[in-house]
């Protein structure tokens, strides 16, 4: 609940608009206590800047985000909007989603009024100020085609206008770019920027939520790095290259990479929690989560990683460059190699080791029985299915069986990944069977 | 097409036994039946003037046009239903409780089981007046549209993309409008599915309540099926056949100038914003509406108006705190609990005690035993329509000219109301001395049976083309092409139509286990029968028997058959 109750505002600087303090954010999860996704967080926005929020997924940003859209009511903490708490979706604050949410059976335009509407704008006035906001988003001629009918470039655009044309004070990006082709997007923001930077756009600050390093140093004027699980604020940067910035200079890669660095650290207390050292994951059983990701996957990324150019070691960002893929996809690529021991990862660097060289040289079976050593010794859950299966006379075990050890200290539905990716790598590895249709694991060999 | 039964698709886990629960709600419902009958009973009375039916063929086009238009009114009311029951059990936790599964089994029970209660009840709102029997039969045909609409609504509902509904709260839309801007036209494509497939099934309802008789009243309304049954009390074959006639003809007008338009039209509705593959449903009158400036001119101030109307801010005051806190407390939970199990007993007790007044228990399992022969029969004939059109409906459907021109045909056959066929069957019986426990058995199925058809027809028409070409590479052939190619593949939209197939076998066995013709009744031994007979004979304790009883016949039929069917074909077998 956020405390109405308080008489005397917390001392604030004149030029804050948006005061977060304490926020805390919890969901019920299947057992036990609930699921803590966003833990003290501190945060001020003051008006005319663009800040960003950068995480993974799961740092909870997009809960913060929520949070301040109205959309979602902290457990606790206070949120003050212009001073004062916020309790719902507020005059004042826009925002734009990452799928666009564009009403398909509206016309762009009537997409774009009826942001207008529960304002009480008159039809007159709803109409001209929904054309203006349309032609300053550049998709003045489309008036009314149907969202079906645009490139999904054109539909966010629609997304922009349907914000700015209530003039908000505040507008939330929710990863806006992050569901469009590279070219679209980056379009899309430098007109972004530039409109910011003529103060063409009606607005004094601007929140974006993104998980791509590049887009947050291209935009934003300060950036909060978010670490996960629960999530919270683990650094704050500012950016204070002119604009319009340029994505080859020495200085902007420097700042990139600062941020890869800082992401990636395995020293920095605060990002314990999410970069296992080797002894922590041991002595943690299964507490650990997995992410599902497919071994060909993982295969890939570690030839890629042992050809030239980089030759068992690359830098974060310069591989993510390469294989085309974002901090959100990177990041937990790197960190099952990481979990698996068949990589190192630390200040934005990831080293291939022994055993990684060994799997990119093996042939099918070398590397399915070098996996299964992997994954036998550092991925507890694994080890314990094929233990419990072991152990038991039948050689068959109920997927509720670890589902419900894992619920114990997940939520449901991150406990169904780590299965998911224990059963896809277990399977791979051959070092247990599973039947979907009767959700059992088994020792046997599918007849 | 949507091959999804929203019977089935409404109700997330999948209980397959009916609990406690559904006991209460099923006590509720027919204490609620029994009340009915009791307060009808006494004011049951004939009707001052009885209006006389020619059988004249030129009558036929008024009366058409009065059956339609009870259709329509019918419809009418099932899509305000619709909206209300829908909105109400998404919107309150505690009202979904008992909504979802009241509707399960208000859908099991038989619709002339409706017919019956409910005509002495309206009857005696208006005693002595054709208006309550007007009623009586508009909401007879009511029952048999309004249950799957409802439930395709609150799945939609319950499903509203999370961004649209987002957005609506970030634009701080209101209740009202959020309901007319993205609930309303998201459920649109679904709900104006299900209304057509009600409406083509209502057409053999539409046909029954014209023409009935509940104890010593005999209702006849204007209308064809008051003509037919006049018809076969005359052994009149002439005038079947014109009725006949003029029946196709009103379904036909139907599909093309009101639900072909809708479905094209609804179209713009659905949400993947990505082209489809396939050619989107195209309707004439649509197009010519759309492109007519004209037509365009008389709808536009019907479109504003309805803008209009849907714009009303309505500005509620937020509760207060202490009301919210006491509402959502697990102590109103428990006195919520408590009502409702209260009132199951209190129903149950009157009902038991309404028909253990006349019934001894040897009775009740004699009509048990009743319902397991009707059961049999829906069984066997479900797989006999399976047998013969599963494989016409694949061949049908591999060959898109054929489909093109079957398809329509098989829908409108299933939407023909095929009791008017009846009589002639019972003719063939009477003339070959055949048994009518055996040979009245098809009737049940004769109109339901094209459900399977087109369902199948439209699976094997969606089958990949690429696993086809695949398997014929492999040189999969024969019983095996069957067996492991396209039988899965036709299997989810099989369950749909089989569904609907003996849904709708079920509620024609009550009239089609007795069959009249002229002074020669037809009987064949089932619970059909039985209550079909009650009914006639106004005998209501055996009415709310016979239909207790088959309403737990269909409950337990699709929990245990069908739904782990449904289960099994959408966990393995669907091609997304």
């Amino acid at each position: 609940m956020v405390d109405a109750t308080l008489d005397t505002p917390p001392a604030v600087e004149a030029d804050t608009l948006l005061h977060i303090q304490h926020v805390r954010q919890a969901y019920p999860k299947g057992s036990g206590a609930d699921l803590l996704v966003l833990d003290d967080i501190n945060l001020d926005l003051h008006s005319n800047e663009i800040l960003g929020l950068l995480g993974r997924s799961g740092s909870g940003k997009s809960s913060l985000l929520r949070i301040i859209a109205g959309l979602a009511r902290p457990v606790s903490g206070d949120v003050r909007w212009r001073g004062k708490p916020l309790t719902g979706p507020s005059d004042g604050i826009a925002m734009v989603f990452q799928s666009f949410a564009l009403f398909p059976w509206l016309t762009v335009l009537e997409n774009v009024e009826i942001g207008l509407e529960p304002l009480g704008v008159p039809a007159a006035e709803r109409r001209s100020r929904s054309i203006a906001a349309i032609d300053l988003i550049g998709l003045d001629g489309y008036e009314s085609a149907y969202p079906k009918e645009l490139s999904g470039g054109m539909r966010q655009r629609v997304g922009f206008a349907r914000a700015l044309v209530v003039h908000p004070e505040l507008l939330l990006m929710d990863e806006p770019f992050s569901a469009l082709d590279v070219l679209t997007a980056e379009t899309l923001r430098t007109d972004l920027v530039e409109l910011w930077h003529e103060k063409k756009l009606p607005l004094s600050s601007i929140l974006l939520v993104t998980h791509n390093i590049e887009e947050a140093v291209l935009m934003c004027d300060r950036i909060i790095i978010f670490a996960s699980n629960p999530g919270r604020i683990a650094h704050e940067i500012k950016i204070a290259l002119p604009h319009p910035r340029d994505r080859t200079t020495p200085v902007f890669r420097q700042v990139v990479d600062d941020i890869y660095g800082r992401m990636t650290n395995p020293l920095d207390p605060k990002l314990m929690a999410e970069q296992p050292t080797p002894d922590v994951a041991d002595s943690a059983g299964v507490r650990w989560g997995l992410d599902s990701i497919s071994t060909n996957l993982l295969a890939g990324f570690m030839e890629a990683l042992a050809r030239p150019p980089f030759n068992g070691r690359a830098d974060l960002p310069q591989l993510g460059e390469d294989l085309q893929m974002e901090i959100d996809e990177l990041f937990p690529i790197a960190e099952s190699l990481q979990l698996l021991r068949f990589a190192e990862v630390a200040h934005g660097d990831i080293q291939l080791n022994d055993a990684g060289r060994m799997f990119v040289e093996g042939e099918s079976d070398v590397r399915k029985r070098l996996f299964g050593q992997q994954l036998l010794a550092h991925v507890p859950i694994v080890a314990l299915i094929r233990r419990v299966l072991d152990e038991r006379p039948s050689h068959k075990a109920p997927y509720r069986r670890f589902s419900e050890e894992l619920e114990d200290v997940m939520s449901e539905e991150y406990a169904d990944d780590t299965l998911d990716a224990a059963i896809n790598w277990g399977r791979y590895a051959e070092l247990f069977a599973y039947d979907e249709q009767s959700q059992t694991f088994s020792l046997e060999d599918p007849e | 097409m949507p091959a999804l039964h929203p019977m089935l698709a409404a109700r997330r886990p999948w209980r397959f036994i009916p609990s406690v629960w559904d006991a209460v709600i099923f006590a509720l419902l027919i204490g609620g039946f029994v009340l009915i009958a009791l307060g009808g009973r006494e004011t049951l009375q004939p009707l001052a003037h009885s209006p006389k039916i020619s059988l004249d063929p030129w009558a036929l086009p008024d009366y058409a046009l009065r059956t339609t238009l009870r259709m329509l009114a019918a419809m009418a009311c099932s899509v305000v239903f619709t909206f209300v029951y829908g909105a109400l059990a998404v919107k309150s936790r505690r009202a979904e409780m008992v909504l979802i599964p009241l509707l399960d089994i208000l859908q099991s029970v038989p619709v002339i089981g409706f017919l019956s209660f409910t005509t002495a009840f309206f009857l005696g709102l208006f005693p002595g007046q054709i208006l309550g029997a007007e009623f009586a039969s508009i909401f007879a045909i009511f029952t048999s549209q309004a249950w799957n609409m409802t439930f395709s609504f609150y799945q939609s509902l319950k499903t509203v993309p999370r961004d649209l509904s987002d957005v609506s709260d970030s634009l701080r839309l209101g209740a009202w409008r959020r309901f007319w801007v993205l609930e309303v036209p998201f459920a649109a494509p679904g709900l104006i599915w299900n209304a057509m497939m009600s409406m083509s099934g209502a057409w053999f309802f539409v046909v029954i309540c014209e023409f009935v008789t509940v104890g010593n009243v005999s209702i006849t309304l204007p209308g064809i099926g008051s003509y037919v049954g006049l018809a076969i009390e005359q052994k009149n074959l002439g005038a079947i056949g014109w009725a006949i006639v003029a029946m196709g003809l009103v379904i036909l007008a139907y599909d093309q100038l009101l639900f072909r338009p809708l479905v094209a039209w609804s179209e713009k509705f659905t949400v993947e914003l990505s082209a489809r593959q396939t050619a989107p449903p195209q309707s004439w009158l649509l197009n010519f509406v759309q492109r007519a400036q004209l037509a365009r001119r008389v709808w536009m101030p019907f479109a504003k108006m309805a803008g209009s109307v849907t714009r009303v801010h309505i500005l509620a005051p937020p509760p207060p705190r202490q009301f919210v806190r006491a509402w959502s407390s697990k102590w109103a939970d428990g006195v919520w609990f408590a009502l409702i199990a209260g009132f199951g007993l209190y129903a149950a007790w009157r009902a038991i005690a309404y028909i253990g007044g006349e019934v001894g228990p040897m009775e009740v399992l004699g009509v048990v035993g009743l319902g397991v022969l009707t059961l049999l029969r829906v069984l066997i004939l479900t797989v006999l329509a399976s047998v013969v059109w599963v494989p016409i409906g694949v061949m049908i459907g591999l060959r898109p000219k054929w489909t093109e021109a079957i398809q329509p045909i098989a829908q409108f056959m299933a939407a023909f109301p095929n009791n008017l066929f009846f009589p002639l069957a019972a003719v063939v019986i009477v003339r070959f001395h055949l048994a009518p426990d055996i040979w009245l058995s098809p009737l049940m199925i004769l109109g339901t049976q094209w459900y399977i058809l087109f369902n199948v027809i439209a699976g094997a028409a969606a089958f990949p083309n690429d696993l086809r070409e695949a398997s014929a590479s492999f040189g999969v052939r024969g019983w095996s092409w069957w067996r492991k190619v396209m039988l899965p593949g036709v299997f989810p939209h099989f369950v749909t139509g089989a569904i609907t197939a003996s849904g709708g076998a079920w509620n024609a066995s009550i009239v089609a286990e007795v069959v009249n013709w002229g002074h020669t009744h037809l009987v064949a031994h089932g619970l059909g029968a039985f209550i079909g007979d009650a009914t006639t004979r106004g005998d209501f304790p055996r009415v709310v028997l016979g239909v207790a009883v088959m309403s737990v016949f269909v409950v337990f039929f699709n929990r245990l058959l069908w739904r782990p069917l449904f289960g099994y074909a959408s966990r393995r077998l669907r091609m997304d």
